[in-house]
């Protein structure tokens, strides 16, 4: 009985776990892009918490850093692709700038797979939504782990 | 002598370069005898604690405190110069913001604890004795001070007046310190930084700055750089860019690329972060054109991996005081 009990409060433990993902999005592309999957009305994980910010590159490692101390289970990029930046290069700059995070995320303890950059257009909706998921169910099976 | 202010330094987690580096007042330093009662410091004086726990609180008007907290000790004396001081100083960086020791950070206390006293190639414990807080001998309790988990810096222990960072502090601004106290001139706001500037150590480098574009790396050991031209851009991993100035960059200007030892800037939180953002932006992975998302990574990462310990470099003397302040449970 006492099993049993304790099987089901293990799985209501899972079922309340809820990964908070801090989503940092570039106004020009990425915003939009988050934009067009709501007037899209597409379905997709409530775990994302969006920054909307300027450019990709106005993301300092440092606000990544206070995102994870204040409890974020992920923290989420997106720019725009390569050549579209509306300021030239500076998603080209973020996308240096995690990846040499990324390795120092890694020795302070925090998995490459909790910190992801990728590029989102403003038409790419469902693409958005594909990363988001696709972040949810990593972190989600990490936590398992 | 009675009526002179009194003057305490202590040593929690260092090496005792703070120490040295007051006694490179040089001829000064008996200006600062003749200033203050410098009575407490127990790398040069023979106080003993029960001399300071007899005194009234606030008897002392200027504590310099050096080192970072690593045991119960630390913190208990910690506390006990913040009650018995006017001024309690944060003195260097361990104690500003972990410095050397904090780099501790990077590992828990059971792998420390494992290394030092089990694993290390020259350790002969057949018994695999670790210190305890408390231990029974035949003659009764031994007692040691309790090892803490992390290195805190002095501010998350007890309020802290002011930071002189520097590892250690120069001399020349450890003396512009000690004057404008002994003078009692007025001092900037509580927590202010003192002993130090605003901005970084390009600003004092007199190394001539260009366009800034790393394609490679290189050890302290691999070139000699070219006297006039800024280290970065020789490939040297030069932190300047990321530290508080007011040595005077002494490094630099003698080939060493700065290592960050007085900390962030004024106003930046973490200085590590500061780095990442600086150097990502000047990173030259080379021709990417025609090449796919992988093939541009690929030169990336091959770039970066030319980097021997990224948060050892880029937080050398940071790291108990950055954000995450360590490597953190995940
Ligand atoms: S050598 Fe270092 S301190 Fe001097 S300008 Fe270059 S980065 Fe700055």
């Amino acid at each position: 009985m006492t099993a049993l009990i304790r099987e089901k409060e293990k799985n209501v433990a899972q079922a309340a776990y809820q990964p908070r993902i801090v989503g940092f999005l570039c106004n020009w592309c990425s915003y939009a892009g988050a934009d067009k999957a709501g007037t899209a009305q597409i379905a997709y994980p409530a775990n994302l918490q969006i920054i909307r910010v300027m450019c990709s590159g106005r993301v300092e490692p440092q606000f990544v850093l206070q995102a994870f101390k204040q409890g974020a289970d992920g923290v989420l990029i997106l720019a725009c692709h390569p050549g579209d930046c509306h300021y030239k290069e500076g998603n080209l700059r973020a996308a240096q700038r995690h990846t040499l995070l990324l390795r120092v995320l890694e020795q302070l303890g925090i998995k490459r797979s909790r910190c992801r950059f990728d590029h989102v257009s403003a038409v790419e909706g469902e693409k958005f939504v594909r990363i988001i998921q696709e972040m949810v169910d990593e972190l989600n099976n990490k936590k398992g782990e | 002598m009675a009526d002179k202010p009194k003057l305490a330094m202590y040593w929690a987690a260092s090496c005792g370069g703070c120490e040295i580096a007051v006694v490179n007042l040089h001829e000064k330093i008996l200006d600062l005898d003749a200033a203050f009662d410098f009575f407490f410091c127990p790398c040069l004086l023979d106080t003993k604690i029960s001399t300071i726990e007899a005194l009234p609180d606030q008897e002392i008007a200027v504590t310099f405190f050096n080192g970072a907290i690593r045991t119960a000790e630390n913190e208990e004396m910690a506390r006990l110069l913040r009650r018995k001081s006017r001024l309690l100083i944060a003195f260097g960086t361990c104690a500003t913001e972990g410095s050397i020791p904090g780099l501790a950070n990077l590992s828990t206390r059971e792998e420390l604890l494992r290394t030092v006293y089990l694993d290390n190639p020259t350790i002969d414990n057949p018994e695999g004795i670790l210190p305890l807080p408390s231990s029974e001998v035949a003659g009764g309790t031994l007692q040691l001070p309790v090892f803490y988990d992390r290195v805190l810096p002095l501010k998350q222990v007890v309020t802290v007046d002011y930071f002189i960072p520097g590892c250690p502090p120069e001399a020349h601004q450890i003396w512009n310190v000690v004057a404008a106290v002994a003078a009692g001139q007025p001092l900037p706001p509580p927590g202010s930084t003192l002993g130090a500037g605003q901005l970084s150590v390009c600003h004092e480098c007199s190394r001539r700055k260009g366009e800034k574009k790393i394609a490679r790396f290189y050890r302290t050991s691999e070139i000699t750089p070219e006297p006039d031209i800024c280290l970065l851009e020789q490939g040297l991993l030069c932190m300047g860019i990321a530290t508080r100035d007011g040595c005077g960059a002494p490094c630099p200007q003698a080939n060493m690329p700065c290592s960050g030892c007085y900390g962030p800037p004024a106003g930046v939180a973490d200085q590590g972060a500061a780095m990442i953002a600086a150097l990502g932006s000047i990173l030259d992975p080379g021709d990417c054109r025609g090449k796919s998302e992988a093939e541009i990574a690929g030169q990336l990462a091959a770039l970066l991996d030319t980097i021997p310990d990224y948060a050892g470099t880029f937080y050398k003397y940071s790291l108990a005081g950055s954000i995450l302040g360590g490597r953190v449970k995940s």
